[in-house]
């Protein structure tokens, strides 16, 4: 049986690919599956001792838990948060993040110029095909605006737009450091409020009776424990991390994804709280995801594995055939939906190919391309079919009406008489030597998750609101991004609903 | 619980499979950015798609392995991407320092720094008493208490400005060869180096020690994970301290040889106030320094630099104790001693600068240079990402 099932982390080592074995299938090992409704009963025993008891424990370790954490212990309640990953690899995704997506009205440090309510709500329906809560939608985005201060205060630095991001420099706050140097800042911050963290301590089950959370049971250094308290706010992450799960929702497509973060979210806390009875939201097969380099790690490969020149060349499937209009819009509003388009392609797998003009006008990618001086040849490197590679080369090449090229706007460089067309940037790729980056789909995350109230609370299945139980993160991001991605909207939706989380749970507890 | 050791990153000795690394982790690092922020390293970095040898001791002289992008870096070892930015640069730095050493078979020096400081200690020492007992005529004068507390009378001036000079002479081929040798490496020649606004840019960067300011005034992640001014504060110490000891020099030698006013100086005459101020700032700062150093982490320490730090530390402070003792003692039986020890460590410390740590000063000024020439050229077009 796969480890998965067992322990809190993903199998990191994932079949071997070679590269030469990229375009073909593996045959997959058979997986003992567990199913949905494999669930562990209410656990009985209550000789478990306690020594952890709290007012609010929170679980998970990422952002949205830091900031229910800190927020609660400062309302002075007293708390205890589960980290499932070991103190290295703390952080969850949000260590892989850069930025916020945030709010504002005037040029606030390290924003420029002013990003207002609506302009940031219609962003968000625009992405969202306009089916998002606007109530919950609309108070993050207004929240986000203070936020930015009180991650200051908990000692979050920032920084301007990152070299290569400056189209962001309006929107997107980014952190000095990336996302790790934030948890970094949090943890600190949480263990000098007297916050007990807890790590390699992951969260098996909730005990809930009536609507009402009363303990988890919590597995550490391979012992079960109970652990107590009068308010829990869940803020464990999707389950993008769970490969079987994943195999749910998408079918045998889904071996071939990598995942671009963490390999602790493997949405536990999810199946326990729908279990119990929480109200879902969002489909399975919604999630973020992004065309990286197959060569990246099955887990945990991060920012790095992008490949950022599929918009200055061609993008060929396993059969040697364009399938998608590779210059249909900038890059950075394009990237997130070829995770997709990938994932659609027979066997997962797509390979840019670019000549030698576009080398050194797209950000440095990790894995040095497959370098040939012919086509055939580059088509032979990467395992593609030669004779039609060639001939998809070069009927596009035919088809290029000559313009004047230019990256930086929607140019007049297309084809004429392909279908698909590629509609900008169109350049004949005919200057050896050519390069070739296969890519895969890369789950960023998911997006079912739970439904919750303006305060964070859970709603149930009954119709009933918990009370005491909460929900932040990912976990009810779902409620926000219904579909398609808005960057820097994950750590908003996170950060305020942190904070509302471990506000309300701490007023819970003292009420 | 992990391990410790899986987080320590195993650089090869080989330089070109140092180098082979270096390349392949700031690759890593240019495609992220996120520590772009922390200092001149990353922009500097984001200029380049390549990454030579050239290059890398370029940006290694960049870095003064304050530990924040190890911190902030979510491919530390053990994950398999294996980043160590201070660990990588500090080794990268500590070969850039034989390499460009001039001349070069003493490039050895650096090898075992602190035996090297320990002899030319021992031998600075033992050439100034021989100096000293050959003016003197015997041993016993060397003792003897002098009220007006003349130095002169233990070794005549002519002498120690003459033995002086020629080794601040060699001192000063010796940086400046190891500075050309830096700066042709770097693929820059001398006439950009000149340029005003790039030096006064340097010349403020150092003043300030802006780097080691993290941003935002809370300073570093030295001597461990939280940022802290303290590395920052000592370092100022050191360095004005050092350079108020050198204005103190140059000050007695004007009132020599431009007034004819012959040392000793009074307690409240200029050059003694500058020495006693800058001797105070040289004992605390190196020690402030050294403190800080056995409790940096480990995880972030740089295993090369560890001897040729401590061992210009300790000299330092040798100098400076010995300066104020015998300030203190001048009018005593031990100004003779007194003196012959602080010249000696003195000594000690002119002929080690050029293969010591102090050419930290040396290499980091001129990269820092080069980094304010580099940002007046036009850089890459990368697009977005
Ligand atoms: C490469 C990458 C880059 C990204 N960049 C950005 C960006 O720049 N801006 C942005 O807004 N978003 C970004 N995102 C998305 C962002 O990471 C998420 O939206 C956000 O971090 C979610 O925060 P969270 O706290 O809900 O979950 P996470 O940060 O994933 O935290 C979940 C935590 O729960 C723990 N956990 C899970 N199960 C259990 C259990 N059973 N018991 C105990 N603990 C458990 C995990 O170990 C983890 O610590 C990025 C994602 C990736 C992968
Ligand atoms: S040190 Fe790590 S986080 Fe920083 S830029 Fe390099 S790869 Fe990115
Ligand atoms: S250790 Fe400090 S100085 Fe060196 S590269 Fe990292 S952040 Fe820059």
């Amino acid at each position: 049986m796969r480890s998965s099932a067992l322990s809190c982390k993903a199998s990191a080592r994932h079949p071997p690919q070679p590269w030469f074995r990229l375009g073909r299938s593996e045959p997959s090992a058979p997986a003992k599956r567990i199913s949905r409704t494999d669930i562990p009963k209410q656990h009985e025993s209550t000789t478990m001792k306690d020594p952890y008891a709290c007012d609010v424990l929170v679980i998970g370790g990422g952002n949205a838990a830091l900031c229910a954490a800190i927020t609660a212990a400062e309302a002075g309640a007293k708390v205890t948060l589960l980290e499932c990953a070991p103190r290295h690899y703390r952080g969850g995704n949000s260590r892989h993040t850069r930025n916020i997506r945030t709010m504002h009205r005037a040029p606030m440090h390290p924003l420029i110029e002013a990003y207002p309510e609506e302009e940031y709500y219609q962003d968000l329906l625009k992405i969202t095909g306009g089916n998002t809560n606007e109530e919950l939608a609309r108070h993050v985005i207004r929240t986000s605006e203070p936020a930015i201060a009180w991650m200051r205060a908990h000692g979050v630095r920032f920084q301007p737009s990152l070299g290569g991001t400056l189209h962001l420099g309006r929107t997107n706050a980014f952190f000095l450091g990336g996302g790790k140097a934030l948890v970094n800042c949090y943890f600190h911050a949480a263990e000098l409020l007297g916050v007990k963290v807890l790590y390699e301590a992951e969260a098996v089950d909730l005990e809930v009776k009536n609507n009402r959370f009363t303990s988890a049971i919590v597995r550490k250094d391979g012992a079960e424990m109970r652990i107590g308290a009068r308010a829990v706010v869940v803020a464990a992450g999707g389950f993008e991390s769970n490969l079987e799960w994943l195999e749910d929702a998408w079918g045998p497509a889904a071996k071939n994804f990598l995942i671009r973060g963490t390999p602790y979210n493997m949405g536990k806390m999810l199946r326990v709280l729908h279990q119990r009875g929480a109200e879902a939201i969002g489909d399975p097969k919604q999630c973020h995801a992004a065309a990286i380099d197959a060569r990246a790690p099955k887990f945990d490969g991060g920012i790095v594995s992008r490949v950022d020149c599929v918009s200055l060349g061609v993008v060929l499937n396993r059969d040697g055939l364009r399938f998608y209009d590779e210059g249909e819009d900038f890059w950075p509003k394009r990237y997130a939906i070829w995770g997709r388009l990938i994932a659609m392609q027979p066997d997962q797998i797509g390979y840019c190919i670019i000549d030698r003009k576009p080398i050194g006008r797209f950000m440095p990618p990790v894995f040095p391309g497959f370098k040939a001086n012919t086509i055939a040849e580059l088509a032979q490197k990467l395992g593609l079919p030669v004779d039609i590679v060639v001939k998809t080369i070069a009927d596009y090449n035919a088809a290029v009406v000559p313009g004047q090229f230019d990256h930086t706007i929607m140019d007049n460089c297309h084809t004429r008489g392909l279908a698909p067309e590629k509609t900008h940037w169109a350049l004949k790729i005919d200057a050896p030597p050519y390069y070739g980056y296969p890519l895969r789909p890369g789950i960023t995350f998911t997006y079912l998750g739970v439904d919750v109230t303006p305060r964070a609370q859970i709603k149930m299945k009954s119709g009933d609101v918990a009370e005491n139980m909460f929900a932040a993160g990912e976990i009810m991001a779902g409620n926000i991004l219904s579909k398609g991605y808005l960057a820097g909207i994950g750590i908003t939706i996170g950060t305020v609903f942190g904070r509302i989380a471990g506000e309300e749970a701490a007023r819970h507890v003292k009420a | 619980m992990s391990k410790p050791d899986q987080f320590v990153l195993r650089l090869p000795a080989d330089t070109q499979a140092l180098m082979a690394e270096g390349a392949r982790q700031m690759g890593i690092c240019n495609s992220c950015r996120y520590c772009e922020g922390y200092c001149a390293v990353f922009p500097a970095m984001e200029r380049r798609l390549e990454f030579h040898g050239t290059d890398l001791n370029y940006l290694a002289n960049l870095c003064h392995s304050c530990g924040e992008c190890y911190y902030a870096c979510q491919y530390s070892p053990p994950h398999e991407f294996a980043i160590h930015i201070p660990q990588l640069l500090g080794a990268i730095r500590a070969k850039t320092y034989r390499q460009y050493a001039w001349p070069a078979p003493l490039a050895n020096l650096f090898d075992s720094n602190g035996l090297f400081v320990a002899v030319a200690l021992m031998a600075g020492i033992a050439a100034i008493l021989l100096l000293a007992t050959l003016f003197a005529g015997n041993g016993a004068a060397l003792a003897e208490a002098r009220p007006d507390g003349s130095f002169y009378a233990v070794i005549p001036h002519t002498a120690m400005a003459g033995v002086f000079g020629l080794v601040g002479l060699f001192v000063l081929v010796a940086l400046l060869a190891g500075f050309m040798k830096f700066w042709r490496d770097a693929g820059e020649n001398l006439a950009e180096f000149t340029r005003p606004f790039a030096l006064a840019e340097t010349l403020k960067d150092i003043a300030t020690l802006k780097y080691l300011d993290g941003d935002s005034q809370v300073g570093c992640t030295y001597p461990g994970e939280q940022p802290s001014q303290a590395r920052r504060w000592f370092h100022h110490l050191t360095f004005y301290g050092f350079l108020l000891c050198f204005a103190a020099t140059l000050v007695g030698t004007l009132y020599h040889y431009g007034f004819g006013w012959q040392a000793p100086y009074g307690f409240y005459s200029l050059p003694v106030l500058l020495g006693t101020l800058g001797g105070i700032g040289l004992a605390i700062g190196p020690a402030g320094l050294w403190w800080l150093k056995v409790r940096q982490d480990p995880l972030t320490a740089s295993p090369e630099q560890a001897g040729m730090d401590i061992a210009f530390i300790a000299l330092l402070i040798l100098t400076s104790l010995s300066g104020l003792a015998l300030l203190a003692g001048r009018e005593s039986q031990w100004m003779g001693s007194l003196l012959i020890l602080h010249l000696g460590a003195v000594m000690a410390l002119f002929i080690s600068l050029p293969y010591g740590k102090f050419v930290h000063g040396i290499y980091r000024g001129a990269a820092l240079v080069k980094y304010a020439l580099e940002r007046r050229r036009p850089g890459l077009d990368l697009g977005g990402d």
